[in-house]
């Protein structure tokens, strides 16, 4: 049944007119992305529908994607007729039949287990910290809407851009607005979208491509997955918008084969807006035709790279290809093709609809709009986390984020994965866009934001990254290739207490050659996490050098674990737990690690209940 | 998403040997049909194929190279290029233990580690029953509830040791059941 442009907007107002009407009757809201499913939703979910019809009350029950708040999953959310939508955090089955019988039935909410509360949907949580700061755009309809059901996102205005664009827009308007919003790209490097689209609508030829970049392989960033997952039609909105305006009509979604939730929901998505002739041919009777398709990965981090991106979906192996011809000029199989990011596309229906002035309004001079933050490691609040540019890290890290999980220290905040660096303290009241976060040696990249505390060694850290990119690089030059393996041979020496001052300067060096001479943004960029953790904690790594020691005791090579006799209250849980039978001692008395016997795991460690165990420096008794 | 080595499939590491029975060559057949005269398909037959089959045998690969008139030494090109394909027999179940960035902070090595305890298996190997594979991978993008692990398509966050060892209870009985 697809519909004429006018019986879609008598079906949009419908949809519109109806989801404003107010509940008839109780709504039980899961949340089941692909977090709310680990920590067990679907067990939740089953176990209300249980309750529900044991009782036989009449209850709408309804999925939605994330909403951000992954620390609090499972998340589950009951909003009665007349009362906001209460949110229930860190759901276990045996809290469903308490909450279906005082709050459901009774119309109680349970206090003591609520989370939150949504009066108005347009500002969640207003009043909860993690919220406060937000500006959603990217994540308005995360949480919201079923991301199965085309007609919840219409409901929320979904596909009124492209409406407006295919009923009142020509292309060249559409790419002057885009440009006029001032948004950049957000999958890496920052260019200006405008400016892409502008320059794939004048490249010549008449076959054109538009592909959306959905493979977000950077370790710490899951803000693509949550948005496909969550909201699948406005990336698909935003790339039929941006297929009008550079005269595209086929397009892929490379999507990483490790997100198989989000894959099912795209194709979901893609059949529903086909059926409903918003993407195929003819698009809504008007002549314009886009046809998509998703293109699985298949576990190539260098397929993020644009132009290997291309060559993954040509059926080659994911390498890339020297730039210039830009793929605005020569893309995919040699056509002009537009490829942006799932984030960037998620942006696109909005400021059609809001306007440029609207979007522009946000941000710094040169960076517009939001960002969505992927907040994750030594944090209090892990998830999702959408800022206006602008913003500091501070703010982020400390307001939204709450802090250090466990009240430990602050050491430094990984941003932009394995192209982007480790920022101190110092830097924490940077107002954060795309060119301060340069200027400090990191990138904005995905926004992965992994927060280290005092317990992480600045050295492991640049060797966990270049271990990563060292095995990633596809081997095509030879700076990249051989440079990522010299420098982990370097930062290996070091971390086992075998370097010395000599080979700090040369890995100085060959960092900036590797950074300087490589084809592509892979190598380009692997050296950021090894510059940015020599230009702010330079001590750490003399500490390793000079005092063969690891300051944060993570090194193995340099660290030894020792009873502290004093805590050891004798209770042999570390006995059992030791792998090797290093540890020894009677009960109730303080218990001793064979140093011999030990290989350092620290499965003690984690026994312990008494934190008797401690990590000191190796050699030393 | 693995190291180097374990990509390249260079070493014997299925634990039981390959299994001894003749490829059938229907399910490859009918792949190919589905994706005749589709540019660039390649991946995509090979994501099928590995589906149907569980990993790439010889004989399918040999199959796609002689209906779609690529050289088996390009085939082999693309295999051995992502992270996903595999030469050898793999489990009846995938584990994927997450090694990104939030698990390695909170504790993802002490996550493998027990994995391959209670399976008796290195990363990269199989099971010698071929019930279970073991591989790292560099992110699940389930950073929130780090440390995470995949089992198939379904993912386990907020991991402890113990908690893997009841994860892992649970698929051996189903194991033992079936």
């Amino acid at each position: 049944m697809p519909f004429s442009l006018n019986e879609f907007k008598k079906l949009r107002l419908d949809l519109m007119a109806k989801a404003k009407e107010p509940l008839s009757h109780p709504r039980v809201i899961v949340g089941m992305g692909t977090c709310g499913i680990a920590a067990g939703a679907q067990e939740i979910y089953a176990a209300l529908s249980d309750e529900m019809s044991r009782e036989g009350l009449r209850v709408q029950m309804k999925r939605v994607g994330c909403i951000g708040m992954c620390e609090k999953e499972v998340l589950v959310d009951v909003e009665l007729p007349g009362t906001p939508r209460y949110t229930y955090g860190h759901m276990s089955p045996d809290r469903v039949p308490k909450i279906v019988e005082e709050h459901i039935k009774g119309g109680k909410p349970v206090d003591e287990w609520v989370v939150g509360v949504i009066t108005d949907p347009e500002n969640p949580y207003a009043d909860l910290p993690f919220y406060a700061k937000q500006r959603r755009i990217v994540l308005s309809r995360c949480g919201f809407i079923d991301p199965e059901s085309i007609d919840d996102y219409i409901a929320m205005g979904g596909y009124g851009a492209l409406v407006s664009v295919l009923s009142t827009r020509n292309p060249e308007a559409v790419i002057e607005e885009i440009k006029k919003s001032g948004l950049r790209g957000r999958g890496g490097a920052g260019f200006p979208t405008g400016l892409k689209w502008e320059a794939t609508r004048k490249a010549g030829g008449d076959k054109k491509y538009v592909v959306c970049n959905g493979d977000e392989g950077d370790p710490g960033a899951f803000m693509d997955r949550s948005v496909l997952e969550g909201d699948p039609h406005s990336v698909l909105e935003g790339m039929a918008i941006a297929a009008y305006a550079i005269g595209a009509d086929e397009g892929y979604l490379y999507v990483r084969a490790e997100y198989p939730l989000a894959i099912k929901r795209l194709r979901l998505a893609l059949k529903e807006a086909e059926d409903y002739g918003l993407l195929g041919d003819d698009v809504l009777g008007t002549g314009f035709n886009i046809h998509l398709k998703i293109k699985e990965g298949a576990g190539a981090f260098v397929c993020g790279e644009e132009t290997a991106l291309l060559a993954s979906i040509e059926g080659e192996r994911g390498m890339p290809r020297p730039r210039p011809p830009f793929p605005a000029q020569k893309g995919l199989w040699g056509c002009p093709t537009n490829i942006n990011n799932v984030e960037t596309y998620a942006n696109v229906a909005a400021i059609i609809e809001r306007g440029s002035d609207w979007f522009a309004g946000m941000g710094t001079e040169k960076s517009k709009g939001s960002k969505v933050f992927a907040l994750a490691g030594k944090i209090a609040n892990t998830g999702l986390a959408e800022v206006p540019m602008g913003i500091t890290m501070r703010e982020i890290i400390f307001d939204i984020g709450g802090g250090i999980k466990d009240n430990k220290k602050f050491k430094a905040v990984q941003i932009g994965g394995p192209s982007g660096g480790c920022l101190p303290e110092a830097l924490l009241d940077t107002p954060i866009d795309y060119d301060s976060l340069t200027a400090s040696g990191a990138i904005m990249g995905s926004g992965g934001l992994v927060v280290l505390d005092e317990k992480n060694c600045m050295v492991d850290i640049a060797k966990f990254f270049l271990k990563f990119t060292r095995s990633e690089s596809c081997g095509k030059c030879t700076p990249c290739r051989e440079g990522t393996m010299r420098m982990l041979e370097m930062l290996e020496r070091i971390s086992e207490g075998k370097g010395t001052l000599e080979d700090l300067e040369e890995l100085e060096r060959l960092a900036r050659i590797v950074k300087d001479a490589s084809l592509c943004g892979l190598g380009q960029t692997a050296p950021n996490p090894v510059l940015t953790t020599i230009r702010y904690f330079r001590d750490e790594y003399e500490a390793h050098i000079k005092e063969k020691r690891c300051p944060a005791g993570v090194c193995s090579a340099l660290i030894a674990f020792y009873v502290n006799p004093e805590a050891c209250k004798g209770c042999l849980l570390c006995q059992k737990a030791c792998p090797t039978g290093a540890i020894s001692g009677q009960r109730k008395e303080p218990h001793v690690i064979d140093r011999s016997k030990c290989i350092k795991c620290g499965a003690c460690e984690e026994a312990c209940p008494f934190d008797a165990i401690v990590r000191g420096k190796e050699g030393v008794a | 998403m693995t190291d180097g080595e374990e990509r390249d499939g260079g070493k014997e590491r299925v634990g039981g040997g390959p299994r001894g029975f003749e490829v059938n060559l229907d399910k490859v057949r009918e792949i190919l049909k589905a994706h005749k005269g589709e540019r660039g398909g390649l991946i995509g037959i090979l994501q099928e194929t590995q589906a149907a089959y569980g990993y790439l045998p010889r004989a399918a690969l040999m199959e796609i190279s002689k209906t779609l008139k690529v050289p088996m030494s390009k085939i082999y090109g693309v295999v051995t290029f992502y992270a996903q394909f595999h030469l050898k027999p793999r489990g009846r179940h995938v584990i994927r233990v997450c090694l990104g960035t939030a698990c390695h902070v909170r504790g993802g090595e002490k996550i493998l580690e027990k994995v391959g305890e209670v399976l008796g298996i290195q990363p990269g190997d199989t099971t010698g029953d071929l019930e279970f594979t073991l591989e790292r991978v560099a992110c699940l993008g389930a950073c929130g509830l780090s440390p995470a692990m995949m089992i198939d398509d379904r993912t386990y966050g907020r991991l402890t040791t113990k908690k893997v060892e009841k994860i892992l209870k649970e698929y051996s009985k189903e194991a033992q059941g079936a």
